[in-house]
């Protein structure tokens, strides 16, 4: 048929071309380089030059990576096995990584901190992701006394009496709570403060010479590496985040009082760098104190950690309140709720979606500012490399130490990182 | 300005921690255990194992003080003090003692009511300049870019010793002596300056030491003391004499090998008190007789924790020069046993 119609005009093609492949230039990999890489003079030039960056550096950190030296006693040992060529002495890495991780913490003990770690990700579980059962909200809350009882150990009754201050001031919310809801807040604070003050003290060593169970003691002075900042960081993120909501509401509230000590805090804490409270906790804490007690400087220097970061919290949760329409809290008082439930149900769930990028960028913040307690003599993995390469072993021995201290930090900060990203989307999605 | 404030207020809480604190033995004693402020990390003097335990130069003397004391040399809480954190800490009572590469100075010892009892060790600052440079003397430094760990006093002797030479430097501040080695090595200057010990432990942990020069002139006196709160004699006593004992040791020919057998009598009189054999020096220290044995069996003589921790046979590999004893024309003299 085509032969036919080819016959019958002869200007016009009557059949198809054969499909042929497009241009080389417009397919696979050319046409990438040519419209990412290559699309005017302007980007060849970048181009060119990254890769000639990309070169330099990979022939300067290449070879000295690909030497690397895994098992030696020494920086000496190391350079004799390299003989001469560059190479990394990750030897250092492989003879003191447990210090870097657990500073001084007894190795026969190790278990306990890492145990305290698993267990960790078990009570962040039901916190970070809602769709598992929320039973687990209980293991979550009881966490920190068993993660306080695996890293110090001592007395098992500790923290269970330090618990039972809570247990204490709901029952007296409870019970006040029918007659004064006002009341009710107040003894909620004092019951337990109370409680843990006068009681818990004698109730612990009571208990302790009755039934001496518990885990063998560790001190504070034997934590180090990253297992303190871990602890500095956790406990800090932890505590911040509900001290910092109560200060952005106190700094917003009608109470004069309320107010006013809230805005001094927050302003205080703003206005002063981290390395001065920790100096404040290091050294004048010591002397306003009676002497004779030690009142242990990791706990000093968690405390104002929590509270450097809390001040920082309450400004950004803040902006998150700030950023809601007035009618959301009109809409909540028509409904008729009271001021608790208000914030409850309807502020803060929107405050905090709005804030999740300003508080992750608090957290991640907070994590990293640990490593600053090397100031104070804390021997963190900063401090511990110091120490490291003050021995005659290892004296000399420089990145190795941060590459892998910068990738324990790396791994962790990120993981904050993305976890708030699938947070952002996943709240995205509910509210569409 | 900032820096007199500090001071005052430490030393007017020193004070006052010092009279609260007149009771160190006996704290020690009940505590059963030394809180002794050491350096967070300076090779050789000290610096934690890979098994966490501390060693070093300065740690051995933490060892011997804990063991005449409380008879055991572990018996010790190792507190690691910054520059910034170490007089605080020895004022508000959070150590007993301070054995860190502290430099005896008038301020130190008057205005910030701290006691020195004596001196651990004779340091001096120094230079060190590669080789190929070419340089052999302090004097041909004119112009040289020379890297410097701020806010020490080694910064003003540097700045003292160019002017008084009518030289002329550029300074390359940093931080540690980690970084100071990357800085020196990578060229970013001429010369590294920091204390003759440091220098020498710094040239032992490079790949070539053969290429680096520590140059004669050591232009300041660094003499690094134990320290004691103002305010408790007995305990100053304690500690300024178990340095001696370890000092006296050395001359007299004591070791922590012969100590034991030494103890149990000699011909000479010196030894026998220092040993506890005669005398009744130990109760006048509020310790019983045996404490200098103790001291010295902890970690040896003077000599021996020298050789152990930055002498020539260690990799540091520092000369006894100055800290070689008087009788082999050093300054280690220790006053007589008597």
């Amino acid at each position: 048929m085509s032969n036919i119609e080819s016959h019958t005009i002869a200007y016009v093609r009557g059949t198809m071309i054969p499909e042929q492949d497009p241009p080389i230039t417009e397919t696979g990999a050319i046409k990438w380089l040519r419209e990412n890489l290559f699309s005017g003079w302007f980007n060849t030039l970048l181009t060119i030059l990254s890769l000639l960056i990309i070169w330099w550096s990979v022939a300067a950190i290449g070879p000295w990576l690909w030497n690397m030296v895994w098992n030696a006693g020494s920086l000496r040992e190391c350079r004799e096995i390299l003989a001469g060529a560059e190479g990394a002495c990750f030897a250092v890495i492989n003879d003191r990584w447990h210090q870097l991780l657990f500073g001084f913490y007894p190795p026969a003990l190790y278990w306990r901190p890492v145990l305290a770690l698993i267990l960790l990700f078990v009570a962040l579980a039901p916190v970070l992701f809602p769709d598992l059962p929320r039973k687990l909200l209980w293991f979550s809350a009881v966490y920190p006394f068993v993660a306080y009882h695996l890293l110090w150990g001592g007395s098992v009754w500790l923290p269970i009496v330090a618990l039972l201050g809570f247990v204490a001031g709901y029952v007296a919310w409870r019970l006040i709570h029918r007659m004064s809801p006002l009341a009710s807040v107040f003894a909620a604070v004092i019951v337990p403060v109370l409680w843990w003050v006068i009681l818990a003290a004698p109730l612990n060593s009571f208990l302790y010479s009755g039934l001496p169970w518990g885990l063998d003691f560790v001190r504070s002075d034997r934590f180090g590496g990253f297992l303190i900042s871990l602890v500095i960081g956790i406990t800090g993120i932890s505590i911040s985040l509900p001290l910092g909501i109560l200060l952005a509401l106190g700094r917003q509230s009608d109470m004069v009082f309320v107010k006013s000590v809230c805005v001094v805090f927050i302003e205080f804490i703003r206005g002063v760098p981290l390395i001065t409270l920790l100096f404040t906790a290091s050294l004048l804490l010591n002397y306003f104190l009676p002497p004779g007690t030690s009142f242990d400087l990791i706990l000093r220097v968690i405390i104002m950690v929590t509270l450097f970061a809390a001040a920082y919290m309450a400004e950004v949760i803040r902006g998150g309140l700030a950023a809601l329409p007035r009618g959301q809290y009109e809409a909540a008082d028509a409904l008729g709720l009271d001021y608790w439930k208000a914030q409850r149900l309807i502020i803060m769930p929107q405050a905090l979606k709005i804030s999740i990028p300003g508080i992750v960028n608090t957290f991640i913040g907070l994590f990293k500012d640990t490593t600053l307690v090397v100031f104070i003599g804390l021997l963190d993995p900063i401090g511990l490399s110091n120490a490291i390469r003050a021995s005659t072993d290892w004296q000399g021995v420089y990145w190795e130490l941060f590459i892998f201290i910068g990738l324990l930090f790396f791994v962790f900060c990120f993981g904050i990182s993305r976890y708030s990203m699938y947070l952002e989307r996943r709240l995205k999605t509910d509210h569409k | 300005m900032k820096k007199s404030i500090i001071v005052a207020a430490v030393a007017a809480t020193g004070l006052t921690a010092g009279i609260a604190n007149a009771q160190t033995l006996s704290q020690i004693q009940e505590r059963g255990e030394l809180n002794c402020g050491v350096s967070t990390g300076l090779a050789g003097f000290s610096a934690p194992d890979a098994n966490g335990v501390w060693q070093g130069f300065d740690v051995d003397k933490c060892r011997a003080v804990a063991a005449a004391i409380l008879d055991d040399p572990m018996a010790v809480n190792f507190v690691p003090t910054t520059g910034q954190t170490r007089f605080s800490a020895l004022a508000s009572g959070e150590v007993d003692m301070l054995a860190r590469n502290t430099t005896w100075t008038f301020t130190r010892d008057i205005d910030l009511n701290l006691t020195f009892v004596g001196t651990n060790y004779y340091d001096g600052q120094g230079f060190m300049v590669p080789r190929e440079i070419g340089v052999s003397s302090g004097m041909e430094l004119d112009g040289a870019t020379v890297c410097i760990q701020t806010g020490t006093t080694t910064e003003l002797n540097l700045a003292d010793f160019f002017r008084a030479n009518g030289m002329s430097y550029e300074p390359v501040p940093i931080e540690t002596n980690a970084e100071a080695q990357q800085q020196y090595l990578a060229g970013a200057c001429d010369v590294y300056t920091t204390d003759v010990s440091g220098l020498a432990a710094t040239r032992a942990s490079f790949a070539d030491p053969g290429e680096h020069v520590i140059l004669p002139e050591v232009i300041s006196k660094e003499p690094l003391g134990l320290v004691v709160r103002d305010g408790d004699k007995q305990w100053e006593g304690i500690v300024r004499w178990t340095l001696m004992a370890l000092i006296a040791a050395e001359e007299l020919g004591v070791t922590s090998a012969n100590v034991a057998e030494l103890a149990e009598g000699t011909d000479s009189p010196e030894i026998n008190r220092l040993l506890g054999a005669e005398g009744d020096f130990g109760a006048m220290l509020g310790l019983d007789s045996e404490w200098a044995v103790r001291a010295i069996a902890a970690a040896g003589n003077y000599g021996e924790i020298f050789a152990a921790n930055i002498g020539e046979q260690t990799p540091i590999g520092l000369a006894r020069g100055l800290n070689a004893q008087w009788t082999q024309g050093g300054l280690m003299y220790a006053p007589p046993f008597r």
